[in-house]
């Protein structure tokens, strides 16, 4: 282990919640907090778990860069690259593709521009497909940060992207 | 209108604070249980009420909740299983969000019965706003004195804690769930030893499904006997189906188990009949892991009786002719679906949330993606339909957890039943 100054930190407060997590787990068993924590990081490190973002947390959690890479890699929340501002989850599993998502998704790629998986050159979205939200009864369900956006269609998939491109908070 | 045990007071304007939820008879149950039961009891009781487990595989949760190992001086965990991503499925979350203190209540008596003095919630990375709402009725829980150190002055104490997943399918099967919880890749581990002997942090552990724990306090309040009155045969009790597709009124309905199909997709009390007043071509009903079944075997049994929500009348006349009831998830699709491209969008459901670990389900699941896609694209023939299926039986059964089951049972069914559609032109498909 090197002892370098982290590139980056969390906040005092982001810090405080941190510990707060650790403690929900026995003595020794701080690895627990390794997903929680990583959400953390994300949200706090510009959406996405960069190399420097994760040995931070390795550091935080006193376990192996590696371990951090382990995980951050094999779950979906977690970015690996940058993302646009906003990133744009459609769901495209059975149910929601009964009602209709697939179109969708096609839409909202010759709207911006790109393919599902990538960013607009200006930054501002990322278009991603999704796996079952858990809302299937509201299909097609589309998802931004932690808010779910229900019953959609090609139009209402459309004004919510003039939307948010006009400023919505989101 | 059936009996309402879960749903009872959902409407109920308020019922997500402990205020209302308390003045409505809530935690009642725990009063009951801390100062005239014994662990033993609670165990009793649900064995008597014969609840099975309602996550998808439908064990007995008194049975299961005797096999722990409760040698003294050891820690004893119960999870709450609140990682519902089965496609199809999302009658957890509705309960969470809307009755959280029911699932709180249903978590005490369960980690009494079985001696555990912590437990976590798993609940899917994407529901951060449901664990908010999970985590505020937690709080109020402990400010009222009904969680914490000893609850009600008795010397139980409960400390239960909110753990996020972060969007793996596999966490949601136990032992994949519990590798996650202990801040690892989600891979399942072989069993035994089963979690009850050793599970977290190698400690005897308790999963159990949301919707399961929350019928609990139901059957403390009013005994074990007469919950297993409700229902039909083995098959007790209510259970909660969310009913999707092509349907007029998709939602969450809770039925009393032997309802018939029939009843619940055509009438205006469940799901309201078929959207546009179209046909019934298909319905899978347990989820998207259980095999898919045509109309008319979905409607009646292979022998001509008519098909009930339970576990027994679904699963009557095996794969041949017959499903599951799994966890609840009821998939309707019209007479316009592509049954084919249906299938597609699951097998690369599992393929994508396919762990790694089993060569059998990692490369099997790929290989059927890729096969379906060329028949999709209406470069299929007769041989690609039997390869589909012999690579699907060959992942069923060969794999560490069911993920490689779940996997081929919907390719399976889709050819048992369908197998002319696998070879139309695209257009038509
Ligand atoms: C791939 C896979 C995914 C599963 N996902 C869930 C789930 O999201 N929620 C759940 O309660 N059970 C799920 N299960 C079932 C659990 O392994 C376990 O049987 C269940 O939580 C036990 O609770 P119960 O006895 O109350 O049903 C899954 C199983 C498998 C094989
Ligand atoms: S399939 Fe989209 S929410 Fe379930």
């Amino acid at each position: 282990m090197k002892f370098m100054e982290p590139k980056v930190s969390f906040s005092e407060e982001t810090l405080k919640l941190s510990e707060k997590i650790i403690s929900h787990y026995p003595e020794g068993r701080q690895k627990s907090a390794l997903i929680p924590i990583l959400h953390l990081a994300q949200a706090e490190f510009g959406g996405w778990l960069s190399v420097e973002a994760m040995d931070y947390v390795a550091g935080l959690l006193k376990l192996k860069p590696i371990e951090i890479y382990e995980v951050a890699t094999f779950y979906t929340m977690y970015n690996l690259k940058p993302t646009g501002k906003c990133v744009i989850e459609v769901c495209r599993t059975g149910p929601c593709w009964l009602m209709g998502a697939e179109k969708i998704i096609e839409h909202l790629e010759k709207k911006l521009g790109i393919k599902a998986g990538e960013t607009t050159t200006d930054g501002k979205f990322t278009l991603k497909v999704t796996e079952c939200l858990a809302a299937c009864g509201n299909s097609p369900v589309i998802q931004i940060g932690e808010k779910y956006y229900v019953n959609m269609d090609v139009e209402k998939a459309d004004n919510l992207i003039q939307n948010l491109n006009e400023g919505m908070r989101v | 209108m059936s009996i309402k045990i879960l749903f009872e007071n959902i409407d109920v304007d308020g019922i997500d604070s402990f205020e209302v939820y308390r003045k409505l008879g809530g935690y009642n149950s725990v009063e009951k249980a801390l100062k005239n039961m014994s662990p033993e009891d609670i165990v009793e009781e649900v064995k008597k009420s014969g609840l099975r487990g309602r996550g998808g595989a439908g064990f007995p949760t008194g049975m299961k909740w005797s096999f722990i190992d409760k040698a003294p001086g050891k820690s004893h965990y119960l999870i709450y299983n609140a990682d519902e991503s089965e496609p199809g499925t999302f009658k957890d979350r509705h309960l969470m969000q809307y009755n959280p203190h029911l699932l709180i209540e249903g978590l005490i008596l369960s980690c009494y019965a079985i001696r555990s003095n912590t437990s976590y919630i798993y609940i899917r990375g994407e529901l951060m706003y449901v664990m908010r709402i999970l985590e505020k009725a937690i709080e109020e829980a402990y400010a009222n004195g009904f969680l914490g150190k000893n609850i009600l002055g008795t010397d139980f104490s409960l400390d239960i804690y909110c753990h996020p997943g972060a969007a793996a399918y596999i966490c949601g099967e136990e032992t994949g769930l519990i590798e996650s919880l202990e801040g690892k890749r989600g891979n399942p581990r072989l069993k035994p030893p089963f979690p009850a002997l050793n599970g977290l942090f190698g400690f005897p552990t308790i999963i159990n499904n949301v919707e399961t724990l929350a019928t609990v306090p139901w059957i403390i309040n009013n005994g074990g006997e007469q919950y297993a009155k409700i229902g039909i045969g083995k098959s007790t009790g209510t259970k909660l189906i969310s009913a999707c597709g092509h349907i007029n009124k998709p939602g969450v309905y809770e039925i009393e188990l032997g309802l018939s199909v029939e009843e619940f997709i055509y009438s205006d009390e469940y799901c309201g009949g078929i959207k546009n007043g179209k046909k019934l071509k298909a319905v899978v009903a347990g989820g998207s892991s259980v095999p898919i079944l045509p109309a008319e075997l979905i409607l009646k049994t292979a022998k001509g009786e008519p098909r009930l929500l339970s576990y027994e009348s679904l699963s009557e006349g095996g794969f041949e002719t017959g499903t599951m009831l799994g966890s609840g998830g009821f998939i309707v699709m019209d007479e316009d679906t592509s049954i084919v491209k249906n299938l597609l969008t699951f097998t690369r459901f599992y393929r994508h949330e396919s762990c790694g670990q089993c060569s059998p389900c990692r490369e099997g699941t790929a290989w059927m993606e890729k096969i379906l896609n060329r028949i999709v694209e209406g470069k299929g023939n007769e041989k690609d339909i039997d390869l589909l299926m012999d690579i699907a039986n060959n992942i069923e059964g060969n794999t560490i957890c069911p993920l490689g089951d779940a996997a081929a049972w919907p390719v399976q069914s889709a050819i048992k039943h369908f197998r002319d559609e696998f070879l139309i032109k695209p257009e038509i498909v």
